[in-house]
């Protein structure tokens, strides 16, 4: 094995495409592993930390740090330019691509909202330049400073415009899903999210039951912060309000600092639509089912029956898969893609008395010493920092969370597993398929299997093909995450 | 120029891309005009010094 280094000078190329770059190489006969990089602090932080010395590269050139067998390694080497070159959708176009916000602007002097997704310590200058040009900015980088969001969001709200973000990672906006986004009909339900997995199960949940979304204000996870005071979602909030398209207005959020509590509640009663707040975690609060039942209703629709699912029928499905189980499996792991999908089962676990450990712990919960190695009832967001510092997110790129799948299927005190799997736009292509092979290498003895798939038949991935192939495998497979941990929580009493 | 955030809503409207290509693509490949930024991190890499710049400019 040898490790080995090429850098490119003046080659930036985005985090997602050099992600996606790697781990093709990464994937390729006699190689180990693979990271594609530029040559950021933090980045040079982290090759050096794998053992990689690469002094002479700057924030704007492209690191490849190799490791595999030498030939391997080397045949890479030589060819690496060609990993580089961009498929031609618009390479051509490149050429003449504007290099600032400023210059799209006088190509397109229509334009009314920027996605920003440049590293965070770039990102507030860019959102700056976009609402000072006149645009609603959709913030999808993280480590932006708290200051500079606030900063940003009072901006906006001088301007009149609205800062989504940071660290949005989805919104709808007339029918455009932005960031990471499930193919949703067009209907009454306005959401303000400040979390983009909520703001996806939610949506989903809204077309299957036949109905659908008016527009979907991201917020950022810190907006309702007592430090940010809600600027974005009260401002989102007025916007559907007088959105003619909007006749139910629900907010979603993890829990809000007290001062917004307050406020948020003040808003929401003087609201002249009716309105649901999902605050995920909050003591009493509703999961993101009871949000859409609760929505659903409000806009005079019916609820389906997928949504209504007493404790009863849980528990006796519950009971009968834990009869088989062998002695000595105890304990479930959640492997969560979703951030907020694996917050919401930890607060159906707090509801039912039942103690959690967490990378990402709810309030209550035990925090992991080491997201590396499970403890008892064990709950994993591997979207957290943790986990996709330099790698992709588990959305995007499945090989992190297989590999933990694969561990835990065979742990002898596992007895439930519990998954998620968002499909839509910017997603794997097939997340299904992504975690099939370790699905399938779990004995037939060995845990149960327990999941939800947060999508629409609409997504390119296919909410049925997806299901269909889950249940091939022999997972349980629920129609909501809710539903999925409430089954485990189910479970998890007998164990 | 930007509309206002209500009226965004009733649009249809036309993004300017800053980042991650495949964000740009999904919404072109939904019917939705992007304007794709060729952006690199500005002052060399140097936030700081772009700041500066920004000040000055």
């Amino acid at each position: 094995m040898v490790r080995k280094t090429v850098v490119r000078k003046n080659r930036y190329l985005d985090s997602v495409f050099l992600m996606l770059v790697a781990r093709r190489i990464a994937a390729l006969p006699g190689m180990r592993d693979a990271s594609a990089l530029l040559g950021t602090p933090a980045n040079r932080e982290l090759l050096a930390a794998m053992g990689y010395g690469v002094e002479d590269a700057g924030p704007n050139d492209l690191v490849l740090a190799l490791e595999g067998e030498e030939a391997a390694v080397d045949a890479v080497i030589g060819d690496a330019d060609a990993y580089f070159a961009r498929g031609s959708a618009n390479g051509e176009a490149s050429v003449a691509a504007p290099r600032s916000i400023a210059e799209a602007l006088i190509a397109r002097p229509d334009a009314s909202v920027a996605l920003i997704s440049v590293p965070g310590e770039y990102a507030t200058r860019e959102a700056r330049a976009a609402l000072r040009a006149g645009l609603h900015v959709f913030l999808f980088s993280s480590n932006v400073a708290v200051e500079d969001e606030l900063s940003l969001k009072t901006e906006a709200r001088q301007r009149g415009l609205l800062v989504m973000g940071p660290d949005c990672g989805t919104a709808y906006l007339a029918g455009a899903g932005l960031g990471f986004a499930n193919a949703v009909r067009r209907g009454p339900i306005g959401i303000v999210g400040g979390t983009g997995t909520g703001m996806q199960e939610l949506a989903s949940l809204v077309h299957r039951a036949g109905s659908g979304i008016s527009s979907g204000i991201g917020t950022g996870s810190r907006d309702l912060s007592d430090a940010v005071g809600g600027i974005s979602t009260f401002a989102g909030i007025d916007a559907l309000e007088a959105d003619p398209a909007t006749k139910v207005v629900v907010v979603l959020s993890k829990p809000p600092g007290d001062a917004a509590a307050a406020a948020l509640a003040q808003r929401l009663a003087r609201c002249a639509k009716p309105s649901v707040a999902c605050l995920l975690g909050a003591d009493g609060a509703a999961t993101i089912d009871d949000a859409a039942r609760a929505a659903l209703r409000a806009a005079g629709g019916t609820e389906p029956a997928f949504l209504v699912v007493d404790d009863r029928s849980l528990r006796e499905m519950a009971a009968h898969a834990m009869e088989s189980r062998r002695p000595g499996q105890r304990y479930v792991r959640g492997l969560f893609a979703g951030g907020t999908l694996c917050y919401q089962a930890q607060a159906i676990f707090r509801r039912a008395g039942l103690a959690v450990h967490s990378n990402a712990p709810l309030r209550g919960m035990h925090e992991l010493a080491d997201p590396a190695r499970s403890l008892e009832h064990s709950f994993l967001d591997m979207g957290a920092e943790s986990f996709v510092r330099g790698r992709p997110h588990p959305m995007i790129d499945a090989s992190q969370r297989r590999a933990r799948l694969a561990r835990e299927g065979a742990d002898p005190s596992v007895a439930v597993i519990l998954l998620d799997f968002i499909l839509g736009s910017a997603a794997s292509p097939d997340p299904v398929g992504d975690l099939l092979p370790a699905i399938r290498g779990i004995r037939d003895d060995g845990p149960c299997i327990v999941a939800s798939v947060c999508g629409t038949e609409r997504d390119r991935q296919s909410l049925e093909r997806q299901t269909r192939a889950l249940q091939e495998a022999g997972v349980k497979v629920f129609p909501s995450s809710a539903q999925a941990a409430r089954f485990c929580a189910e479970a998890a009493r007998r164990l | 120029m930007s509309l206002k955030l209500e009226e965004l809503m009733q649009a249809h409207p036309v993004f300017v891309n800053v980042g991650v290509r495949d964000f740009g693509d999904s919404l072109r490949e939904a019917g939705y005009e992007v304007v794709q930024l060729d952006w690199s991190p500005p002052a060399g890499g140097d936030a700081k010094l772009a700041a500066l710049l920004d000040d000055l400019l």
